[in-house]
């Protein structure tokens, strides 16, 4: 137990007195939430458009009144034509531009058929297609109102709903997509990267040549990460429901275990990795590219895997953080309890399992 | 007693499907409480040698033995009683002196207090920066560090691979006259050197090269199989009075040794007079010759050219 | 032997904060000389060097590496010098003509040059036939020949080799001092160092740091006389003994 104690302390030292792990360990979470949370947000919020109004009537001004007091569209300017709408664009200064044609309220009373223009800077698919699905949806209540007040038959009214996450807050997506991601990382890539240089700085010979048990040695070299990790659990949440204003819905404990119990999947990837690995570099490594990608691919936080083709689909089944995202959102975001994740939580449980049998069976005694 | 047995040992590494032998067929005893050399330069195979006796690889063929037991079945015996310092420095750069120690005590099931005997004087020396980090300490005071780590435990076999390698005439000095003092505690020491004048401080050597063992005795003996007569010459012009040697049809050979120039004959005989010659023929001045007794270096590149 | 200076330093130091590696050294290499450039660890020979190779700056003194001062000429000095070291040498992972043509490439010698170089140094190590291999595949002694020669591939004024021999068995250590002698019969000036001190009696002149200062400097046999030891390892021991300060 001794050799034990002593070999953790000795792990503490090497993160404490390495400032720039230290630093990657704690402030890479916060970081990372910010970052998502008001940086790289893809929320819908205050969108600069203009509206060239050729027709400046009642329903023009009504639709153009609508929208620019959305929350999410900001009338920056008005402008007198085409010309000046490219011009507006190539300045940077809108997103969107709605153009009214001549008679458009006339158009639209008595030969049912008016025409909006929507042109939306494309650059950014995402965003032009929120923003344009949004303005055409304010554009559609308008005229479901008029056809209310109008009674006309055989009209075909589009309503548009964003499901789950109704504001498009960005949040409520990417706390569970970063609590993966950094524990995956935290966990793996570090654990990796600390055995490896063991392996590396040629300590690891003279401990093999010591009466110490290899199982104990992956022991101790991971508990201060699975410390660590929860302490990065503990700052994600605070900071989500603190800062970013996401509420933990579910049960708050249920959502801490089934994190501990992400964090040891993540570990024993890190000490598979670390068998296979000679440098740190290569650590790192393969860490980035079989951990922290398929994690942002497959996980669904960045883009849902129900699109994808089926053989990645396939594939996204064997990524961990897709489970504990699954997990994640169903008990932060949705508020269920454990019966509804049970059955993630056995598949991260089997996968804990025989990767932690696999890769303490394939750590090495020797050095070849 | 045996320390250590090694009995027709091979190992081989295959790198891009091409095998190079590391060890070819090698065996030897050393004794209870011996200090035994194996010298030979680098790439000879000595740190694949110190690992499968650690422990940490194994052979392709042959069968070793530390302190009775096998290094493969028993080799969790073997991790309990054998002391190991790697040639490359190998303790905690980020930790201090005093917490390197502590940890490779603790790993071993021991304390510093339990074997401060026998490091004592090692450790003493290296005492007054226990604070500091090990990744600052100078070649020779790492090196004290590391031995003070391989004995904590009171080993009774001691693998010290190159633990002089790079490290100045001074420090080597100092470090063989304290593996010395550990042979006294009955400490078994296999010690590996590519410094061949080191070879003198054992009690056996076994010369190596490119896998193979080229001779195995004391260094006394190791000197008494060179039968030829061995010359020492030197004159004003150095250089140019080993060339004119080595045009001679009749030399074997002609090294460079210090001020000196070594020369062997194919066919001894009138030595003395044919170098004479040389020396006569190409007019040289202060020129001194003398019949020596060859040291392990002449031996060792005799042994290379069989 | 020419008295041309190829190396000249004055009261040369080097201090880091409060600690002088360097301290007031002074000295003269003449052209074609073989100069060991001996010190225990921590003396000062490696800051010493790089200060002569243009890679440190002085705290103060004087220096000039052939012809060039060491303060405002670097540039000129890496030029004509030629560097190898046990640890950098050559890339293992280029065959041994694609070493060659990329440090010759450097040096800015042209493709005809980089040619004649290649072929004549090729031939002289016997390994013609080695051209293209890899040079991982080669013996360390092999690795060392080729990283001499193609450290003075260039025809530099001097060349300093740092600890160049470490490691290697006896013959081809004496196989590299016949390459230096060779250089240096070519008029090309050797600055060395070494842990084995026979090396030392094979230079012209050697030097002996102690604590940052040179404490003996001559040629072999005057030392050896002075110190009334019979080898240079004695001498060695003497002065080295006396050290107070490591690394």
């Amino acid at each position: 137990m001794k050799q034990f104690l002593i070999f953790v302390k000795k792990e503490w030292l090497h993160i404490w007195r390495d400032s720039r792990t230290l630093f990657i360990l704690v402030w890479m979470p916060i970081v990372q939430i910010v970052l998502y949370g008001f940086a790289l947000t893809n929320e819908v919020k205050n969108s600069t458009i203009a509206i060239f109004d050729q027709s400046k009537d009642a329903a023009t001004t009504a639709i153009s009144n609508e929208i620019s007091a959305s929350r999410y569209f900001k009338l920056v300017k008005n402008v007198h034509s085409y010309k000046e709408i490219e011009a507006t664009f190539k300045q940077g200064k809108i997103r969107m531009a709605i153009v009214f044609p001549n008679n458009f309220s006339n158009d639209l009373l008595h030969s049912n058929h008016a025409q909006v223009q929507l042109i939306a800077d494309a650059s950014d698919p995402n965003t032009a297609n929120t923003l344009t699905n949004y303005a055409s949806s304010i554009i559609s209540d308008y005229q479901q109102r008029l056809n209310n007040e109008q009674q006309l038959p055989y009209a075909i009214n589009t309503q548009l709903r964003m499901l789950y996450n109704p504001e498009l807050k960005g949040a409520y997506n990417f706390v569970p997509g970063v609590m993966a991601l950094v524990l995956m990382l935290v966990c793996a890539m570090m654990t990796s990267i600390a055995i490896v240089k063991e392996k590396e700085m040629g300590t690891m010979e003279v401990i093999l040549v010591s009466p110490l048990k290899p199982f104990l040695i992956i022991i101790a070299k991971t508990i201060p990460y699975l410390l660590v990790s929860v302490l990065n659990i503990a700052s994600i949440l605070l900071l989500s429901v603190y800062v970013l204003g996401v509420p933990i819905t579910g049960n708050l404990w249920l959502l801490i275990w089934e994190s501990i119990l992400f964090t040891v999947t993540s570990l024993s990837v890190g000490i598979l990795i670390s068998n296979s690995a000679k440098t740190q570099q290569v650590a790192m490594f393969t860490s980035l590219m079989s951990l922290f990608l398929p994690t942002l691919l497959f996980s669904g936080f960045l883009f849902p895997v129900e699109n994808m083709p089926l053989p990645l689909q396939v594939i996204s089944n064997i990524v961990p953080a897709k489970w504990y995202y699954i997990i994640v959102k169903a008990v932060m975001i949705k508020g269920l309890g454990f019966s509804y994740v049970w059955k993630e939580t056995l598949v991260l449980v089997g996968m804990t399992l025989l990767l932690l049998i696999i890769s303490i069976r394939k750590f090495k005694t020797r050095l070849a | 007693m045996q320390s250590v047995v090694v009995e027709n040992i091979s190992k081989k590494y295959v790198v891009k499907k091409k095998a190079t032998e590391a060890l070819s067929d090698i065996s030897f005893h050393v004794d209870k409480g011996e200090i035994f050399g194996i010298i030979g330069p680098d790439g000879a195979g000595k740190t694949t040698l110190f690992r499968i006796l650690t422990t940490l690889l194994v052979a392709d063929a042959g069968k070793a033995a530390v302190d009775g037991f096998d290094v493969v079945k028993d080799y969790k015996q073997i991790r309990n009683r054998a002391g190991y310092m790697p040639g490359k420095f190998s303790l905690y750069q980020d930790l201090s002196v005093q917490e390197n120690l502590e940890f490779f005590a603790a790993i071993f099931n021991t304390t510093i207090q339990e074997n401060y005997g026998l490091i004592k004087d090692i450790y003493q020396q290296i005492e007054p920066f226990r604070t500091r980090k090990a990744g600052q300490l100078s070649g020779g005071m790492k090196q004290k560090l590391a031995l003070s780590c391989a004995l904590i435990h009171k080993p009774s076999v001691l693998f010290l691979d190159e633990p002089t390698t790079g490290v100045d005439a001074v420090s080597r000095k100092e470090f063989w006259e304290m593996l010395h003092r550990l042979k006294r505690e009955g400490i078994t020491i296999l010690v590996s050197t590519p410094y061949m004048d080191e070879a003198s401080l054992c009690d056996r050597v076994a010369l190596i090269q490119k896998g193979k063992i080229l001779s195995i005795d004391t260094p006394k003996g190791v000197t008494k199989q060179f039968r030829k007569p061995l010359w020492a010459v030197k004159a004003n012009e150095m250089y140019r009075l080993m060339m004119d040697i080595k045009t001679d049809p009749g030399v074997e050979s002609c090294y460079p040794f210090g001020q000196y120039h070594h020369i062997v004959f194919k066919n001894p005989g009138d030595d003395k007079k044919r170098l004479e010659e040389i020396i006569q023929k190409g007019h040289f001045t202060n020129a001194e010759i003398n019949n020596i007794e060859p040291n392990i270096e002449d031996c060792f590149m005799a042994l290379m050219k069989e | 032997m020419q008295t041309e200076k190829v190396i000249t330093a004055k009261n040369l130091s080097k201090k880091f904060g409060h600690f002088v590696a360097v301290d007031h050294i002074s000295f003269e290499v003449n052209k074609g000389e073989i100069f060991g450039f001996l010190g225990a660890n921590g003396a000062g020979k490696t800051t010493a060097m790089r200060m002569l190779c243009g890679l440190s700056m002085p705290s103060s003194g004087e220096a000039t590496v052939a012809g060039f001062d060491v303060y405002k000429q670097t540039e000129q000095i890496k030029k004509n010098i030629g560097y190898m070291s046990q640890r950098f040498s050559l890339y293992e992972d280029l065959t041994i003509g694609e070493n060659i043509r990329f440090y010759a490439g450097i040096y800015g010698l042209t493709d005809k040059q980089i040619r004649e170089k290649s072929d004549s140094l090729l031939k002289e190590l016997n390994m013609q036939e080695h051209k293209k291999t890899l040079v991982r595949e080669l013996p360390l002694g092999w690795k060392q020949k080729l990283a001499f020669s193609i450290a003075i591939v260039h025809d530099p004024a001097i060349v300093f080799l740092d600890e160049p021999t470490g490691g290697v068995d006896p013959i081809t250590r004496r196989e590299f001092w016949n390459l230096i002698y060779e250089a240096s019969s070519n008029g090309i000036t050797v600055f060395v160092t070494t842990h084995y001190m026979d090396e030392a009696e094979y230079c012209h002149r050697v030097s002996i740091m102690v604590d940052g200062r040179i404490d003996a400097l001559g040629a072999p046999a005057s030392l050896k006389k002075d110190h009334a030891a019979k080898t240079m390892d004695e001498v060695f021991l003497q002065l080295a003994r006396k050290a107070v300060r490591s690394e």
